[in-house]
């Protein structure tokens, strides 16, 4: 009898800790966006705890814009959770006790009905804890799948898992956590204030903004992600939607390899590479050379006016034989040009007779070559492109925004207090053109008026230089 | 609009407790979770408080009925947070003087339940309280009114307030406060989604989840009553949470008396 209550007892402890069976107890290793933790270094599997909490929090989403995020762990995308192929991962989802939601978490990278959002499934201020076994290695999203799950991911909840292959993964010097998002706002893009959710404009797919990382900027200027010359970098991708599908393209580079959709399948070469809703996908990528490398969705609308844009700053030394930058400019004159062009018919140039005319004339050269980056109201993009309204830069030197435009001008430069490092280039404009659109410039948006003579700018062409960057920072 | 004070009890619980109830006449809806040909629920007449239960209210209750102390409370009928937004003072659990006309939350449902039956009331069923929350403040029936939706998901994009009770309009039956608030408990808050099928009653939370929610819902743009029916799903009778507070219903029958216009 005795023996029996005790084979009992056993039985109940044996069950009890089943899950733990014989494998070492861990806790999982993760990282908050855009880093990722290190590479798994044990070659066993084991049983790895992670503690997550669902947090709804309002963060900005853009200079001067606020949102009402719904969050894993507090950030957009959540953390990042690097595991191994056949662990046992206990996953313990806390859900804040401010929340005004219930909500849970159905993770790619399981095997079972829901992903887990049915055992996960946690009111405001209680805690969840289910377990499953990591079978397939791969980068899986993770997201939160209560009703109306459409709203829960547009809000923000979203984040990747990284299951690596028994094998590892070769080691590269720097790995980045990049996901791409897009919102819906009540407001269009910038406008300012706590801008809640649209659900009209969600159901239509009409975002307001396209990002990474859960905000305009989030890896751009000061926030930008930071490699050296020679070094090969891993960037984990994903795309929570809840739409879109991403045309992920980094301007300057070439993917060496591409593991498509975050899978075993490696393409090799790659120029740009599809990131589904609810997908991800793992890019390798050796930099050659110095500069800035942007990222971007190239469903490129988005980049320049939605806010998917990032940036990757390289530096080291030029290696001109890999690029060299712009050798000469010169003079084109397309074969035969002189042969058509018949004495006394040639087109005469229109030419700017008053300050009126000028302002006229320089709006239609804004809008052909400037407007693409600056924007339309001149307000340029945050952390990528400064603004020409009101700007002090502008209205400072007259001079050196004439050489701006004959030269181009790289660097770091400061505009209204906003740091920006990127560059822009000598377009080509004539000595009237950069006349007008500066005057243009001057004459608008609350800039502080002036006129610039194309004599000027015969001038600086004359004896000018290239504009040196903000020298000192 | 019927207005009525249920005076049921008033020895018992003088003052404070009463509350202006709101006649609601019955009337037949189709709930989210109903397919498009489903038939409608119909919902008899009944009477509802006009405003949700606030802290004071829930105090002078609790001074009638000790056992819903927060140091008296069995386990088994809520969880540590229960009352968590109160003070100590004195050795007594009660609201701050600035918490008093704020709907109480952090109630249980069994404790919420208990307070309305001191007062001969109950707590109003999933339909009632839907029936009534989909009124705006001109007609019964506001999801036909443009922007009636967005205004109530708008709360969630909003950080958590701690307003007072009453503060929000009449609705068409004069109820104010079902949205924007604070959450409500419901009688039957966890059978919303019962079918009558056992076998599919098995799964039926599942729902909830991706886009078994969306197939055959009634209107699937309908965010906010999503939210509600989700929600609702996530309780268990002895939670107490943040946002979660109630209101009681009765039944028509009793709003004879005193029945004003």
């Amino acid at each position: 009898m005795r023996r029996q209550i005790i084979m009992v007892a056993l039985f109940l402890l044996t069950t009890c800790n089943l899950y733990a069976g014989n494998l070492p107890v861990e806790d999982a290793l993760v990282s908050v966006p855009p880093m990722v933790p290190p590479a798994i270094t044990r070659d066993y599997p084991a049983r790895v705890i992670v503690r997550m909490e669902t947090v709804e929090k309002v963060m900005p989403i853009a200079d001067g814009v606020d949102y009402m995020f719904w969050t894993f762990d507090g950030s957009v995308p959540g953390t990042f959770i690097r595991v191994r192929e056949g662990d046992e991962v206990e996953f313990h989802l806390s859900n804040h006790p401010g929340s005004k939601m219930p909500h849970n978490i159905d993770l790619h990278a399981v095997t079972g009905p829901g992903g887990g959002a049915a055992a996960s499934f946690t009111a405001p201020g209680h805690t969840s804890v289910f377990s499953f076994k990591v079978l397939n290695p791969g980068l899986y999203v993770y997201h939160c799948a209560t009703a109306p799950v459409g709203m829960h991911i547009a809000n923000g909840m979203y984040g990747l898992i990284l299951v690596e292959p028994k094998e590892g993964l070769k080691p590269v010097d720097r790995e980045y956590y990049v996901m791409q998002g897009e919102f819906y706002t009540k407001g269009k893009y910038g406008e300012a204030g706590l801008q809640p959710f649209d659900m009209e404009k969600a159901i239509n797919e009409l975002a307001d903004y396209v990002v990474f990382n859960g905000s305009v900027g989030a890896i751009a200027g000061e926030n930008a992600l930071v490699a050296n010359v020679g070094e090969t970098i891993r960037l984990y991708v994903g795309n929570g939607g809840p739409n879109l599908v991403s045309s992920f393209h980094v301007i300057g580079e070439i993917f060496d390899r591409v593991n498509v959709e975050g899978g075993t399948l490696v393409n090799e070469n790659v120029q740009t590479t599809l990131v589904p809703a609810g997908g991800s996908t793992i890019v390798e990528f050796k930099v050659d050379v110095p500069g800035t490398l942007i990222v971007v969705d190239h469903s490129i609308f988005r980049a320049f006016n939605k806010g998917a844009l990032g940036m990757i700053n390289v530096e080291g030394a030029e290696n001109p034989a890999i690029y060299s930058g712009k050798q000469f400019d010169q003079v084109y004159l397309p074969e035969g040009s002189a042969i058509q062009s018949i004495p006394g018919e040639t087109q005469k140039l229109v030419i700017a007779s008053s300050l009126t005319e000028q302002i006229r004339f320089g709006q239609r050269v804004y809008e052909t070559n400037c407007q693409a980056c600056h924007q339309a109201g001149g307000t340029g993009i945050p952390r990528a492109f400064p603004p020409l309204a009101k700007s002090d830069y502008l209205n400072l030197d007259h001079q050196r925004a004439i050489d701006v435009l004959l030269h181009g001008m790289s660097g770091k430069v400061v505009v209204n207090g906003e740091q920006y490092d990127g560059s822009m280039p000598a377009i080509g404009l004539s000595d009237h053109d950069i006349a007008d659109v500066l005057t243009f410039l001057l004459n608008n948006w609350d800039n502080n008026g002036g006129q610039i003579a194309p004599e000027q700018v015969v001038q600086r062409r004359l004896e000018g230089k290239s504009v040196q960057a903000d020298s000192g920072h | 609009m019927n207005i009525v004070t249920l005076g049921l009890l008033a020895v018992l619980v003088a003052g404070t407790l009463d509350v202006e109830m709101a006649v609601i006449t019955g009337g037949e809806y189709r709930p989210l979770y109903f397919s498009k040909n489903s038939e409608q629920i119909s919902v008899s007449s009944f009477i509802l408080d006009i405003t949700p239960v606030s802290n004071i209210q829930f105090f002078e209750f609790i001074g009638h009925t000790p056992v819903w102390e927060k140091n008296s409370i069995p386990t088994l009928f809520t969880e540590d947070t229960y009352l968590g937004h109160w003070s100590q003072h004195d050795n007594v659990w009660q609201p701050e003087p600035s918490q008093n006309q704020e709907a109480v939350t952090n109630v249980s449902w069994f404790a919420a339940q208990a307070y309305c039956e001191v007062q001969g009331k109950r707590l109003p069923t999933v339909a009632e309280w839907e029936f009534v929350a989909r009124a705006s403040e001109s007609r019964p029936d506001g999801s036909e009114e443009l922007g009636y939706n967005q205004r109530i998901l708008n709360w969630y994009a909003r950080p958590n307030l701690n307003a007072n009770i009453g503060q929000t309009p009449n609705n068409y039956w004069g109820v104010k406060d079902l949205h924007g608030l604070i959450w409500e408990w419901t009688e039957d808050f966890n059978s919303n989604l019962i079918s009558g099928e056992s076998r599919a009653d098995a799964s039926i939370d599942t729902r909830l989840y991706c886009a078994a929610a969306a197939t055959d819902a009634a209107d699937p743009s309908d965010y906010a009553a999503f939210m509600r029916y989700g929600f609702r799903s996530s309780l268990k009778a002895r939670f107490a949470i943040s946002n979660l507070g109630f209101r009681c219903a009765g039944s028509a029958d009793d709003a004879k008396e005193g029945v004003g216009d």
